[in-house]
């Protein structure tokens, strides 16, 4: 999920305002078989490579690492022998529990801490006026397309002096860092498209800034916030470079180094284990996807889909 | 558990820290009072995300700069030896060449792909449509490692004579030809091109998802416009349509052509670089770390960031086109 991470960052002020009446999609008798077959094609091809996974993850190690996991459309009797042994193997011995809990303790503090002071900046950049305010913006933006991999030696050797490497707030605050740029830039651009006259009202009656942002902005900007909050979520669970290189294998690993390190490569612990890992390596993200897509969805094509 | 609790103390004492900051910051700017207040507050309610860039992107560019002239363990300055040392050996052109071939190749086909499903998926009934856009989308929720774990499933070799567990295999072999170690077949770059399919595999559904609004925001009126002038679909499509969402178009060839100039995860996993599948991404990771060798590794960044500043540039420059029209 790397690459992503700058991506609704330039998506975000897509096209402006335009709306249309729903008249042309929806309508099933337009959709002609073709589009249909093709798609039903590509919907089988995207997701019948993650239903073997699943399908492998509960079959015992000689089924799995022999046969093919298509064979149990025609050999009922293996159905029988699935079971949850895989996962209890690759969470016990594999270490797989653990790191779980160790990608939890990293995500929730990386995902929520950035999000409020990114709103702070976000709201002085869409609401104050100051001198070098389009400049310091301007830099936010190019600072987006400016890949993470320039932090690593350096931030590397300031971690080695610190004694930070292989911590939690090692990640953390790396997160936070790579994170920021992204965020203020979607929070500010989506904090831009909000009514002005409420703003310039709550002035009138004598609100803080302070005021303003907590009671006004930030409830107003939840949606951005949310899109925002999953994304990095996404990201900071998927990741595998910065947790390679800031915590590394160990009682701190987060599950993607953990799965890397202890199931593939030279440990090569067989299908039945590997599957039942990655699994594990993706169920979470998989429903924080599924329950949040609309939020999601909304927070990328928020420019779109403005009216 | 200690852990999970540990981090959720974290999250609540890390944004009570922040509210608490803010609220000393905008204290200290209001105790100056008077016109001081107003000039000093923006800048302190930018403070906290600023320095946050300033450490961890703005100085290390600096100094992973500083660092790419001089030895492994920047003792000692040895000018422009990184450099020329990796441009003359002949792996790191290869691995050169390899992430051009991603860049020439993943971009472009997952705009056309993200377009195409957009397109087709938007002319059937809304349940369909939801529920076809989702299947497509959910893979950009898994990680490149568990998507390591799914397509090993698809790609594994088995040698002749044994049954295959790998779905092309399968295939294949069912067909009556010898099965092929997939990942091994370095000719063409055939399997540099499948590690390439898992990450369409993982980003067709963001092109798809941004694509798919930009083609819905389009007007009606102009559609209707274009029909009464007697124009068929096709030149519709390309001629109104195309045109219209061209912005979207480029925003994700851009997120995309960043993304996979620093393609490491799926390399990794997948091959390690073996049988000259290697990128700049995981070259950079073992100078970094298997040689220990970070003269080499904050050269290979700077070429990096020297090739991303051509798109630097230009977001910057549609950024301020963007706000100039809003």
């Amino acid at each position: 999920m790397t690459q992503t991470q700058t991506t609704m960052a330039a998506a975000t002020p897509t096209p402006k305002t335009r709306k249309r009446q729903p008249s042309r999609e929806g309508s099933p008798q337009k959709a002609g078989w073709f589009a249909r077959i093709v798609v039903l094609i590509l919907c089988f091809l995207w997701i019948v490579p993650v239903i073997g996974l699943f399908l492998t993850s509960f079959r015992p190690r000689d089924d799995a690492n022999e046969t093919g996991w298509w064979t149990l459309f025609w050999t009922p009797s293996a159905w029988g022998r699935m079971s949850l042994d895989n996962y209890s193997q690759a969470i016990d011995q594999g270490g797989l529990g653990n790191a779980f809990i160790n990608s939890l303790a990293i995500t929730l503090p990386a995902t929520f801490i950035p999000v409020l002071v990114a709103a702070f900046a976000a709201y002085a950049f869409a609401f104050m006026e100051f001198p070098g305010r389009d400049f310091l913006f301007l830099a936010v933006v190019s600072l987006l397309v400016v890949p993470n991999y320039i932090a690593f030696v350096p931030i590397l050797r300031i971690y080695g002096d610190l004694e930070l490497a292989g911590t939690f707030p090692a990640v953390w605050l790396a997160h936070i860092g790579f994170g920021m740029s992204l965020a203020v830039y979607i929070l500010r651009n989506y904090m831009a498209t909000l009514p002005r006259s409420i703003i310039e009202s709550a002035k009138i009656d004598g609100a803080s800034h302070f005021q303003t942002f907590y009671r006004l902005v930030l409830p107003m900007s939840v949606p951005a916030l949310a899109a925002f909050a999953i994304f990095q979520f996404l990201w900071v669970w998927n990741d595998l470079l910065v947790a390679l290189i800031f915590v590394g294998p160990g009682d701190n690993a987060p599950i993607t180094v953990a799965l890397r390190n202890n199931l593939m490569g030279q440990a090569g612990a067989g299908q039945h284990l590997l599957t039942a890992g990655g699994f594990l390596t993706m169920v979470l993200p998989i429903l924080v996807f599924l329950f949040m897509q609309r939020f999601f969805v909304r927070g990328l094509t928020a420019g779109a889909v403005k009216g | 558990m200690l852990k999970i609790l540990n981090a959720l103390i974290t999250v609540g004492v890390g944004i009570a820290a922040a509210v608490v900051l803010y609220w000393l910051l905008d204290r200290l700017a209001t105790s100056l009072g008077g016109k001081w207040e107003q000039r000093v507050k923006p800048y302190l309610y930018i403070l906290p995300a600023y320095a946050a860039l300033v450490f961890y992107l703005v100085y290390p560019a600096v100094q992973t700069a500083v660092f790419s002239f001089a030895n492994a363990t920047s003792t000692e300055w040895v000018g422009l030896d990184n450099y020329t040392d990796l441009l003359g050996s002949s792996n790191f052109r290869d691995t050169l060449f390899n992430t051009l071939l991603w860049m020439a190749i993943v971009p472009v086909v997952t705009v056309a792909m993200g377009l195409a499903v957009a397109v087709l998926a938007d002319r059937l009934s809304p349940r369909w449509e939801k529920s076809s856009k989702t299947i497509i989308f959910l893979p950009m929720a898994i990680s490149f490692v568990g998507a390591g774990t799914v397509w090993n499933l698809v790609y594994d070799f088995r040698p002749p004579g044994r049954e295959q567990i790998g779905l092309q295999n399968a295939i294949v072999t069912a067909l009556g030809f010898d099965p092929i170690a997939w990942l091994q077949l370095s000719d063409w770059h055939f399997n540099s091109l499948l590690l390439m399919v898992m990450l369409l595999w993982a980003q067709v559904g963001f092109s798809m998802v941004l694509l798919s609004a930009a083609v819905k925001g389009v007007p009606e009126d102009t559609l209707e416009a274009a029909r009464i002038d007697g124009a068929n679909e096709r030149s519709i499509f390309f001629r109104v349509v195309v045109p219209q969402i061209w912005g979207t178009v480029i925003t994700v060839f851009i997120t995309t052509l960043i993304g996979v100039m620093k393609i490491f995860d799926i390399v990794y996993v997948m091959t390690n670089g073996t049988a000259n599948t290697n990128v700049i991404g995981l070259e950079f990771f073992n100078q970094l770390f298997t040689n220990a060798n970070n003269g080499r590794a904050a050269a290979i960044v700077v070429m990096l960031m020297l090739a991303t500043v051509p798109i630097m540039w230009y977001q910057v420059r549609h950024f301020r086109r963007e706000e100039s029209m809003a």
